[in-house]
């Protein structure tokens, strides 16, 4: 059987029938076509549908992690319900992989036995012309004048189907001589491509995730970075992932560069350009100077940089009451809004009388609102100012937990300035430094560009960047099986499917008439056009004026062949 | 006056004359129901028999021209109609000037007129008339410019009144010769979809008519004597559904693509991901029933309406109030 049961060109069940009754075996039968027919297919593919809906109404930990914190504090007793369905992880459950992979096997078991049925198909002559012609899809007849020789009528009929591409049968023997042909093999080839290459997709996007990677890695302007596993921030390698196979490779990004839209007012200060100017330096080569931008990624090393975010990274030196340095450093703020806000935390756990901790606001363009807050108008360095609110106390580093770099934990620590403290934030611009409460020391918002003029703060404050480095070994491979899928297509759509006959019928009076008729092999609406086209070309090699003896009639099969 | 306001009164234009044409249309499926009532009753059943009003809905007939085989199939074949003619006319007018406020809106951004809801807006039911008078020149559907005229004029008076933005530069992701290819694709997609839609419904009701007509029950909505059967009209939907699933199937390979040069991943289940790849699972499925025994008729049709349900919603719902990476609208 080609065809599952239930297609709709297969033969309808015999109503009536006693099954016999069934051994292991028959049941076994009896579950492979159950799984194999196309109602079975198409419920998995409405489920399937209907599985990957939850992953897009509840956050996922696959696409966004910090949405699922989130929904865990915001739904303290939905959230564990929930995630004991998988609902966090939708796309890689048990209930999402069991329908998909349900419905691939169905798929492989459907199209086996049809690859080799269309196999012994491309190899079949067309089947035997049917005794009656006119009950088929746009019969039409053409008179052949006096004394054409019925042979070579059909001959001439077999030569031109075989010039348009049809695949031709003569059936010469008898008096009624007639040639049976058939065209648009292709359009089971392409559905059964289709079918395959998506077989070819799931194998490789499962391979390309084993044995691939994606780390992220944050690089203030000036710093650089080793393409080596310690070297990540993050980093989420696929399960047969081996680290000796990262390539050592040096990436220093030496500017970031933003160009703001200063032109349309409805859109002033909307960044319209980011540009990572990067230096990379593979294995016994020289350096090479480069950039990244959105939209644009490096290959470099066999993986792929991509820039993802970016912000300021003020650079911040605390020093103890005699003047040593006992903390320095460019801290990556994160942006909170599209004017760059930005929020960052300063831990200096040694050096001072106590553990400081300093949460800090930068604002690029500070602007003061009517209650007294501030905010930043513009995201570029206009007016920059850093505040800092101040805490005492136990970071909380020395327990050997994980802390973040992004957060500061302030149970064990007392606040010094801002808030409901009494005393103001500390407020610093470029360059200058400030007194730390309680004589601890004292903090200096460093000016990156101490050179420029006064008043000019543009290269005041150090960009970060962030970057996806990844690598998919396998991304090539599903792009081709996915160009395949689209070929296998539009074939499998497109290309008519049909069956074409000629024969040269014998009148009582001995006059030959033609006849012609087609039979649809899947949806096909040129049918009835193409038939009364051969026709016309046929009969027109006779040289005689093209007389329909009869009206053409509408008939026709009609189907799909999809699965 | 500067370009962008020019787009913004030809948009407002062409919504004014669709309106017209919708009400010309309008008049049209009245007139087809008067004309129904008048002929004699014997008529109506005498040209209903001639006609496949097939039970089980299995198309058995193949069409060598489409706007043949309408004439040729509806149970009572309908003339001339002035209003019909007003109503095309209008529409060809509106589509015009729907055309050139896109354009102008694309001239004064100084790119392509696809990058916030706005822009999708109109540039998504453009495509969608566009490809209804293409359809128009190849078979008979002027039955449906009732249906068209109306769902491109709600779709784009919910554009200009709450998805209008000012005209701003791309942000950088957005910058890649793949949003004029992902974007417009995915529109034109949606434009054949819609169609798919609109023939489906009426495919549906008219199926209905055709049990109670069979069952020599009265009828109701008479104009629908005057349309194809619902075996032709679903296999108009069926050939522009399959049209619309190459689209989008192509929209889900640009897109990948795009995705992997922006986000470093073709593929992150990102919610528009996810509903792009429910809409071609649902319309995968449509396809499969089309050729599933039982499946075919009103289930499949139900199919094809619950697809574009979900394009809609795709692009109304999950592009506005959905988080994601595909946040674009510009609102």
């Amino acid at each position: 059987m080609s065809r599952p049961l239930d297609h709709h060109d297969s033969k309808p069940p015999a109503d009536g029938v006693i099954q016999p009754a069934l051994d292991f075996r028959g049941w076994l039968r009896w579950f492979w076509r159950q799984l194999t027919s196309m109602r079975t297919a198409l419920l998995l593919l409405l489920l399937l549908a209907i599985a990957a809906v939850p992953g897009s109404l509840v956050p996922q930990r696959s696409s966004d992690p910090n949405g699922v914190t989130q929904y865990f504090t915001d739904n303290p007793e939905l959230a564990p319900a929930l995630d004991s369905i998988q609902a966090f992880d939708v796309y890689s459950s048990a209930w999402f992989s069991s329908i998909y992979l349900l419905l691939f096997i169905s798929l492989i078991g459907c199209v086996i036995p049809r690859t080799r049925h269309h196999l012994q198909a491309l190899r079949a002559k067309p089947p035997k012309t049917p005794a009656r012609l006119s009950r088929l899809a746009g019969f039409t007849t053409r008179n052949a004048p006096a004394g054409t020789d019925a042979a070579a009528a059909v001959e001439s009929a077999q030569h031109l189907l075989k010039s348009k591409g049809y695949r031709v049968a003569l059936f010469d023997a008898g008096p009624e001589p007639s040639v049976s042909a058939e065209r648009g093999y292709l359009r089971e080839t392409g559905n059964l491509v289709f079918h395959l290459a998506l077989v070819g997709i799931l194998i490789t996007v499962g391979f390309g995730s084993g044995y691939g990677f994606s780390g992220q890695r944050v690089l203030v302007e000036g710093q650089s970075f080793v393409n080596t596993l310690l070297a990540y921030d993050s980093f989420n390698p696929g399960r047969f992932f081996n680290d000796e196979s990262l390539d050592p490779y040096k990436l220093t990004l030496d500017s970031f560069d933003v160009e703001y839209e200063t032109q349309n007012l409805s859109a002033y200060g909307q960044p319209v350009d980011y540009i990572a100017g990067v230096t990379v330096t593979e294995r016994e080569r020289s350096a090479q100077s480069d950039e990244v931008k959105v939209n644009a990624p490096l290959r470099a090393g066999g993986t792929d940089i991509f820039l993802l975010g970016n912000g300021y990274a003020p650079t911040i030196t605390v020093k103890d009451p005699d003047g040593t340095i006992v903390f320095t450093d460019s801290i990556p703020f994160l942006p909170q809004d599209s004017n760059l806000t930005s929020l960052g935390v300063v831990k200096v756990p040694d050096g001072l009388a106590e553990q400081l901790g300093m949460i800090g606001f930068l604002y690029p363009t500070q602007a003061e609102a009517k209650s007294g807050a501030y905010f930043s108008s513009y995201p570029d360095l206009a007016y920059p100012l850093l505040t800092l609110n101040v805490f005492s106390g136990d970071l909380g580093l020395d327990k050997g937990v994980p802390t973040s770099v992004y957060a500061l934990t302030t149970d064990n620590m007392t606040q010094l300035t801002g808030g409901t403290t009494g005393s103001k934030s500390l407020e610093l611009k470029p360059g200058e430094t400030q007194q730390l409460p309680n004589g601890l020391g004292t903090v200096t918002f460093e000016d990156a560009d101490p050179g420029a003029k006064s008043g000019d703060f543009s290269g005041s404050v150090l960009r970060f960047a962030s970057f996806d480095i990844n690598r998919d070994p396998a991304q090539g491979w599903v792009l081709l099986f996915s160009v395949f899928v689209l070929l296998g297509l539009l074939t499998s759509l497109f290309v008519p499917r049909r069956r074409v006959w000629v024969r040269a019928a014998r009148r009582v009076d001995g006059s030959i008439r033609l006849e012609y008729a087609g039979l649809a092999r899947g949806d096909d609406p040129a049918l009835e056009a193409a038939v009364a086209d051969l026709a016309d070309r046929h009969s027109a090699a006779f040289t005689l004026p093209i007389t329909s003896t009869e009206k053409p009639k509408s008939h026709g099969g009609q189907s799909n062949e999809s699965q | 006056m500067n370009l962008n306001d020019l787009s913004i009164l030809s948009l407002y234009s062409a919504m004014g004359v669709y309106m017209l044409a919708f009400i010309a249309f309008s008049i049209d499926l009245a007139r087809r129901s008067s004309a129904v009532d008048a002929a004699p009753a014997a008529a109506q059943f005498a040209a209903t028999a001639g006609n496949p009003t097939s039970t089980e809905s299995g198309g058995t007939r193949t069409l060598t021209r489409i706007s043949a085989g309408i004439a040729n199939d509806a149970a009572m074949p309908y003339g001339r109609s002035a209003s019909l003619r007003v109503g095309v006319s209008l529409t060809g007018l509106a589509w015009a000037l729907h055309l050139v406020a896109t354009v102008l809106r694309g001239i004064a951004a100084e790119r392509v007129p696809w990058a916030n809801m706005y822009e999708f807006a109109m540039i998504g039911t453009l495509l969608i008339m566009t490809v209804f008078l293409t359809a128009l020149t190849r078979a008979d559907l002027r039955f449906l410019g009732t249906f068209v005229t109306g769902l491109v004029l709600i779709l784009l008076g919910i554009a200009a009144l709450r998805y209008y933005v000012e005209i701003a530069p791309l942000p950088p992701a957005l910058q890649s010769v793949w949003l004029v290819i992902h974007v417009f694709v995915a529109s034109l997609g949606t434009g054949y979809f819609a169609l798919g839609f609109a023939l489906s419904a009426v495919q549906l009701i008219q199926f209905r008519r055709e049990r109670l007509v069979a069952e020599h029950r009265p009828t109701r909505l008479r104009f629908l004597a005057t349309l194809p059967s619902s075996a032709t009209l679903e296999n108009l939907a069926y050939r522009s559904n399959i049209i619309g699933f190459v689209l989008w199937t192509f929209t889900l390979i640009a897109g990948s693509v795009w995705a992997e040069q922006a986000w470093g991943r073709y593929w992150g289940w990102d919610t528009k991901e996810v509903w792009t790849f429910i809409i071609w699972v649902i319309y995968a499925g449509y396809i499969h029933a089309r050729a599933t025994r039982g499946w075919r008729g009103s289930r499949s049709a139900w199919l094809s309406i619950i697809g574009f349900s979900a394009v809609l919603f795709n692009f109304g719902i999950v592009n506005v109030f959905f988080t994601g990476l595909h946040s674009y609208s510009g609102l």
